[in-house]
């Protein structure tokens, strides 16, 4: 099979299975115990380094743009400028990247362990439908758990973006959190909480199918490890491009 | 989905018939030895020309065989024979490209995976390194079929140990997987697979890798399985002295009550284990041990003797 071919057969592969999630979900056996396990793992397993990623990026774009809003005489606009950044693009697509990274790893090295070492098809033989009892847990958590993350982002970020305006510009925190009030609107934070939703079904949905598709031993484990994160990353990204279009016709945010 | 399976039973094989009421009537103007043997009963599981190909890689080529009741079918072969694939396509991992694979009488090969899970029930499944559930306890994995159905603890727990105690590993209870050594896990496997009481369990490579004792241990408890549980198994193989064991030894309990392995006498033949042997796809050999050792095929010449 060639390149387009494979992508095609794995995109409608991975549709199947995420839909039988999406039924194992609604329909049971359900497993609470493990959603709520899950959602530990990759929710506040992730918490630190979703706060560091939100501060510093916070900073580095108060960093970034104070000297030009500046030039113009709109420093005091910082804060607008860093929120609307974070809230629209920033918090979501960093947020699902680091989780892409450290929970997407962690969820296709965790299968495909189980997948080479048999795992799996003990559970079938056993009864149990593993996309049930594994992929719908794992996409309900990460569903409940990033958008979560994202504001947590978002907020931290905004915090962080203060600081680096008070300490290193000298610019009031009033002033700076009033021009954050004045910038972000109802609709760029719907906006910044539905894409996050979209990115935790591309992560888990990728994660999952890489994991439970792993052939050759441990040596496979490695590669579709190594192969979620990349596919996972890659098509939040693309995704995030056509999403920031979907929404602004959907919200009616300016498009031009 | 009986039905069908029972129809197309009569239309491809006429010598076997699923209802034991037409056998009699079949069989009426036999001998009595034709009244008496394999047909008397339905199959526990039967393949019928099954094909599976990978791509272009056959790996079954018209596989037609009979595990009958009670019965224990040793398949030995060559690694990359397609003999684990057999097991599998029993347990409806796999699905054949053609043909049809029967368990009791009922054709499963069309059958969706909701429908497989009742057909599983029936059926244990030993892996090869054991497969243990790496994350639960030993206590947790061989009462892993008895949670999934929400059944109380108090009845969970009795099982489980006389599960433990059948496999001489009780004291393991509380122990993780990890803390096992391989002999354990595969026992641990076995007591896994033989909850609910299957009344068929199939082997893969239950003693590959592991020391003589340990694997001689395994063996007993498949002799046990077939001479005291009337269990009806695959047992797959590569090694002969598992063929040993198997083919020519027998459990009893003897009068204290203990299990006993006794050796069949010279004439007189009281295991019920038959062998296959598979090569490239294909059976190559059917039949009992003894025939298997004067089979002039050179493969299986050298097969036997290791050179």
């Amino acid at each position: 099979m060639n390149f387009v071919t494979r992508s095609i057969f794995e995109l409608q592969e991975t549709t199947v299975m995420t839909a039988r999630a999406v039924a194992g979900v609604f329909k049971g056996p359900r497993y609470f115990a493990e959603t709520i396990a899950q959602m530990d793992a990759i929710g506040v397993g992730s918490l630190t380094i979703i706060m560091l990623t939100g501060f510093f990026t916070g900073g580095v774009l108060t960093i970034q743009t104070f000297p030009t809003l500046a030039f113009w005489g709109q420093q005091g606009q910082t804060g607008r400028l860093v929120a609307v950044s974070l809230v629209r693009e920033l918090g979501p697509v960093l947020t699902a990247l680091m989780v892409a990274g450290r929970v997407g790893s962690a969820i296709a090295a965790e299968l495909g362990s189980m997948t080479v070492s048999q795992q799996i098809d003990a559970m079938r033989a056993l009864g149990t439908d593993p996309i049930r009892k594994l992929v719908a847990p794992r996409m309900l958590a990460l569903l409940i758990t990033l958008p979560l993350l994202t504001v947590v982002a978002d907020v931290v970020g905004i915090g962080g973006g203060g600081f680096a305006a008070t300490s290193l510009y000298g610019l009031s925190f009033n002033e700076f959190l009033t021009s954050v009030r004045d910038g972000i609107t109802t609709d760029d934070i719907l906006g910044g909480v539905l894409k996050p939703v979209c990115f935790a079904v591309i992560i888990g949905a990728v994660a999952c199918y890489k994991g439970l598709n792993t052939e050759g031993g441990t040596v496979g484990v490695g590669r579709s490890t190594t192969r979620a994160v990349v596919t996972a990353s890659i098509v939040v990204i693309v995704a995030d491009f056509f999403l920031a279009r979907a929404l602004q016709y959907i919200l009616g945010m300016p498009a031009q | 989905m009986t039905q069908s399976g029972t129809m197309a039973l009569s239309a491809t094989d006429q010598h076997v018939s699923a209802a034991p009421g037409q056998v009699s009537r079949n069989a009426a103007g036999s001998t009595f030895a034709e009244v008496d043997d394999s047909h008397r009963i339905v199959p526990s599981i039967e393949f019928r020309d099954v094909v599976l190909a990978f791509d272009d890689r056959v790996i079954l080529n018209k596989l037609s065989f009979k595990v009958l009741k009670g019965e224990t079918k040793i398949i030995l072969g060559g690694s990359g024979g397609g003999k684990s694939t057999i097991i599998k396509l029993v347990l409806g991992l796999l699905k054949p490209d053609e043909g049809r694979i029967l368990v009791d009488g009922e054709d499963i090969t069309d059958y969706s995976e909701a429908q497989m899970v009742a057909v599983r029930k029936k059926i244990g499944m030993v892996f090869q390194e054991g497969a243990l559930f790496d994350s639960l306890s030993v206590y947790d994995n061989v009462a892993y079929r008895l949670h999934e159905q929400k059944l109380p603890e108090d009845q969970v727990e009795p099982e489980v140990r006389r599960m433990l105690r059948f496999v001489n590993l009780e004291d393991a209870i509380d122990k993780m997987p990890a803390e096992l050594s391989g002999g354990m896990r595969r026992r641990v496997g076995i007591a896994r697979a033989l909850i609910g009481d299957p009344k068929i369990v199939l082997f893969d490579e239950p003693t590959a890798g592991l020391d003589p004792p340990t694997a001689r241990t395994i063996c007993e408890l498949a002799m046990k399985l077939r001479d005291l549980e009337d269990v009806s198994s695959i047992f797959v193989t590569h090694e002969m002295n598992n063929l040993d064991y198997l083919c020519s030894e027998y459990a009893v309990v003897n009068e204290e009550g203990q299990v006993v392995f006794e050796r069949e006498g010279e004439r007189l033949c009281l295991t019920n284990s038959k062998v296959m042997m598979m090569k490239e796809g294909k059976i190559i050999f059917s039949g009992t041990d003894e025939t298997l050792r004067k089979a002039e095929d050179p493969y299986i010449q050298k097969f036997l003797r290791g050179h």
